[in-house]
């Protein structure tokens, strides 16, 4: 990526809410699918000639079958809160990637067509045509959106731009006009079984390799078992953790988990991917569709129990939405909870006293966290709310002697994205990508300067990509960024016994 | 029978049955359109009596906004807490005997009719001056505080000022009510006030004021964070899931 197309963000001393910059970001929009990436998940191939029809047909279904669409297009008062909380506003100063201005795009089409006001009046109530612009804006600004939520938090009515995005992509999938990434990515997990398009051979390759690796280091026999039947856990982890860093020491950091406990695991060839992209085009079922790969395997493997790797998505999808989508998860052991978060598993273990850690491996580091934004927003860990931020940071502090966090109104539920998720971890997005990470890269670089943070710890595949991306745009080492399981598998004293 | 008492009364037939209509059709509209996926905001409540108390939250404190913008919360809680006194003051000219928390608020409610203007020029004053709130304002949304604002002060004026004739007024407006009219006072405050009033309740339902039955129907808000222990299948989807089942 040429570094000279637009300038990083300066990094200031605290948030500064820019001034309006009309058009700032209109340029910025992802590739558009191909027929071949459309058509394999049932979209048209290209944009149709009675795109206009078909659209407001799409969001008359949509408005129909979703209640938040519904309820978010009638609610908002313009009170103007979610104005200054999205990373990507606060990046770039374009006033569409305001959240109540993204929501507006699709706003103002539908008290148009769809409200008394908006058909008569509509120069009083800000009520436009569906025109070809509009459907451009949507293109363009539906992908400056990586349904973070956090606007969400701040809404009287707790309104969620992300679901006006997904539904935005939804109705534009349906005329033909989709996001290349997104739609090709699932179209190969429909295929091969995760988003890399890795077949089995070559996964069960880079486990043998890993397996050697780990062993080399630590000489213990650490293993990486894949498509094994009758093991007890069935782990399903993004498939970035099987050879990108920092995931893979994730990866391994599982692993040594698994081992060191005495727990039998699998991983599966047949569902070999957490992530599930279905949600970032808004789509039910090819959510569905995606996710039912890991029940499928987990009933053939005859697992008890299924554990979900570090992602962010894809434990929203896995916490809030398996039970609904691919459920019931009768045949799983009810001891433990359905899915089950690998920070959970571990904290578990933690608690009964089946790890033993030695701290001092890391203290040559000084890590905070980055809450991820859909385990922030969207899920939980653990049996009380606000779980998810304990249990990881929990980990941290059981694994490392220097833990710092970051400003209160950068982590927790209040957390910025990386600027990454949402379907837009794309080398075509990545002047959003650098702008959109403005605001965690100033929180992080204040504990740099206040803290010596040395690392950032993340539960998150996307997370993990982007900030290797971007840190460097910032003048940050790209190894800042580091896997919790990474921190915990370091510091595990892995022993002989079971 | 004069024309002008007539028009009113009929005018706050028409509103009343608008309001209600309107309203009750887009209550029945949230309710029935399915929530297919669990989307709460989380940290959430892990339970019925939590999500309870997370909407007397929002609907009392106005919670998120208060975390999202201090001043939009002050003014918008200003102006919705003396709207509140205010309107249970006005119950005394539809009841009688006069209930009592109209009586009790009797005093206070003149002052809340103030707090309650402070905090819409508040509100009308941020939606001109920040020019994010520009950005996103369309002339309904200025109209809207203007229209709120023209019926407190019209209020206040007729308090203080113009005076009406109260006790008429009230026998007009019960009048209405057992649908045996009686003269409206003709004094054009009371016009006016009317007026705007009745305009408000026409254009309640087919505008943003659905925010308010909306807070109890926001997925994000009341939903319970339980989806690993309950499955929430909606009607369409569980067609799929039916296919799915079937299909193996
Ligand atoms: S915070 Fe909610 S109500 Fe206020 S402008 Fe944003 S979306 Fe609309
Ligand atoms: S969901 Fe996140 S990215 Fe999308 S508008 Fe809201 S804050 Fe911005």
């Amino acid at each position: 990526m040429d570094k000279a197309e637009f300038e990083t963000p300066e990094l200031k001393e605290y948030t500064v809410v820019p001034l309006v910059q009309e058009g700032s970001m209109a340029h910025s929009k992802p590739f558009v699918a191909k027929p071949e990436h459309q058509e394999q998940l049932g979209f048209p191939g290209e944009l149709v000639d009675d795109w206009k029809e078909r659209a407001l047909d799409k969001m008359g279904e949509l408005l129909g079958k979703y209640r938040s669409l519904q309820v978010f297009l009638d609610a908002c008062v313009k009170c103007g809160a979610c104005t200054d909380k999205c990373h990507y506003y606060l990046g770039t100063a374009d006033p569409k990637n305001m959240p109540v201005a993204r929501q507006d795009l699709l706003r103002k089409v539908y008290r148009r067509y769809f409200t008394l006001a908006g058909r008569y009046f509509p120069a009083l109530v800000g009520a436009t045509d569906l025109t070809e612009a509009v459907v451009e804006d949507w293109y363009r600004y539906y992908h400056q959106c990586s349904e973070c939520r956090r606007c969400s938090v701040f809404c009287p009515y707790g309104i969620d731009t992300a679901e006006i995005t997904m539904a935005g992509r939804e109705i534009l999938d349906s005329i033909g006009v989709g996001q290349k990434y997104s739609n090709e990515i699932i179209g190969k997990v429909h295929r091969i079984g995760n988003n890399l398009g890795l077949p089995e051979p070559a996964l069960a390759d880079t486990l043998e390799g890993l397996e050697e690796e780990v062993e080399e280091d630590t000489g213990v026999a650490v293993k990486f078992p894949l498509d094994q039947e009758g093991a007890d856990v069935l782990l399903v982890t993004p498939s970035a953790d099987f050879f990108a860093e920092p995931h893979v020491d994730g990866l391994i950091g599982y692993g040594k988990v698994f081992h060191q406990a005495g727990i039998s695991w699998t991983l599966s060839s047949y569902a070999s991917e957490a992530a599930n992209f279905g949600i970032f085009i808004g789509s039910y079922e090819h959510m569905q569709k995606v996710a039912m790969r890991i029940r499928k395997a987990a009933l053939e493997l005859g697992v008890n129990r299924i554990v979900v790797g570090e992602c962010g998505h894809a434990w929203r999808v896995a916490y809030s939405f398996w039970n609904t989508l691919i459920g019931p998860f009768d045949f799983l052991d009810p001891a433990y909870p359905a899915p089950q978060h690998i920070c959970e598993f571990t904290y578990d273990l933690m608690q009964r006293g089946a790890l033993k850690l030695d701290k001092e491996a890391n203290d040559d580091k000084v890590v905070t966290f980055h809450d991820s934004c859909n385990v922030s927003r969207a899920s939980r860990m653990g049996d009380m709310p606000g779980g998810q931020f304990i249990i990881p940071r929990a980990l941290l502090r059981a694994s490392c002697n220097h833990f710092v966090d970051m400003a209160p109104e950068t982590i927790n539920e209040n957390t910025f994205c990386c600027g990454g998720g949402g379907g837009l971890l794309t080398d075509d997005l990545v002047e959003l990508r650098v702008k959109g990470a403005l605001p965690r890269m100033q929180a992080l670089q204040q504990v740099i300067d206040e803290n010596g943070v040395t690392h950032m710890a993340a539960i998150c595949a996307i997370c993990k990509s982007q900030f290797t991306k971007v840190l460097p745009y910032y003048q940050l080492g790209m190894d800042m960024i580091i896997s919790v399981h990474q921190l915990v598998g370091d510091t595990l004293v892995l022993g002989d016994e079971q | 029978m004069s024309a002008l008492t007539a028009l009113f009364a009929l005018l706050f037939y028409l509103a009343t049955a608008i309001l209600l209509v309107g309203l009750g059709r887009k209550i029945w509209q949230y309710a029935r359109t399915p929530a297919p996926l669990k989307v709460p905001t989380t940290p959430a409540p892990t339970t019925r009596a939590g999500v309870v108390a997370r909407l007397f939250r929002e609907v009392v404190f106005f919670e998120s906004l208060f975390k999202g913008s201090k001043w939009s919360w002050l003014f918008g809680w200003l102006f919705h807490f003396g709207l509140l006194l205010v309107l249970v003051r006005h119950l005394r000219y539809f009841t009688e005997p006069v209930w009592a928390v109209s009586a009790l608020v009797q005093d206070l409610g003149v002052y809340m009719g103030m707090v309650m203007t402070v905090g819409l020029l508040g509100l009308l004053a941020r939606r001109s001056l920040v020019d994010r709130l520009r950005y996103i304002s369309a002339p309904s949304d200025y109209l809207m505080l203007v229209l709120l604002i023209g019926i407190a002060v019209s209020g206040l004026l007729m308090k203080y000022y113009f005076r009406t004739d109260v006790v008429a007024f009230k026998a007009f407006m019960l009048g209405v009510m057992r649908f045996s009219w009686e003269p409206l006072p003709a004094d054009p405050m009371l016009i006016i006030h009317l007026g705007l009033v009745i305009l408000l309740m026409l254009i309640f339902p087919f505008s943003k004021l659905l925010h308010v039955p909306g807070l109890f129907f926001s997925p994000t808000r009341n939903q319970v964070d339980n989806p690993r222990e309950r499955r929430h299948l909606a009607p369409w989807a569980s067609a799929l899931d039916s296919t799915r089942a079937q299909g193996g």
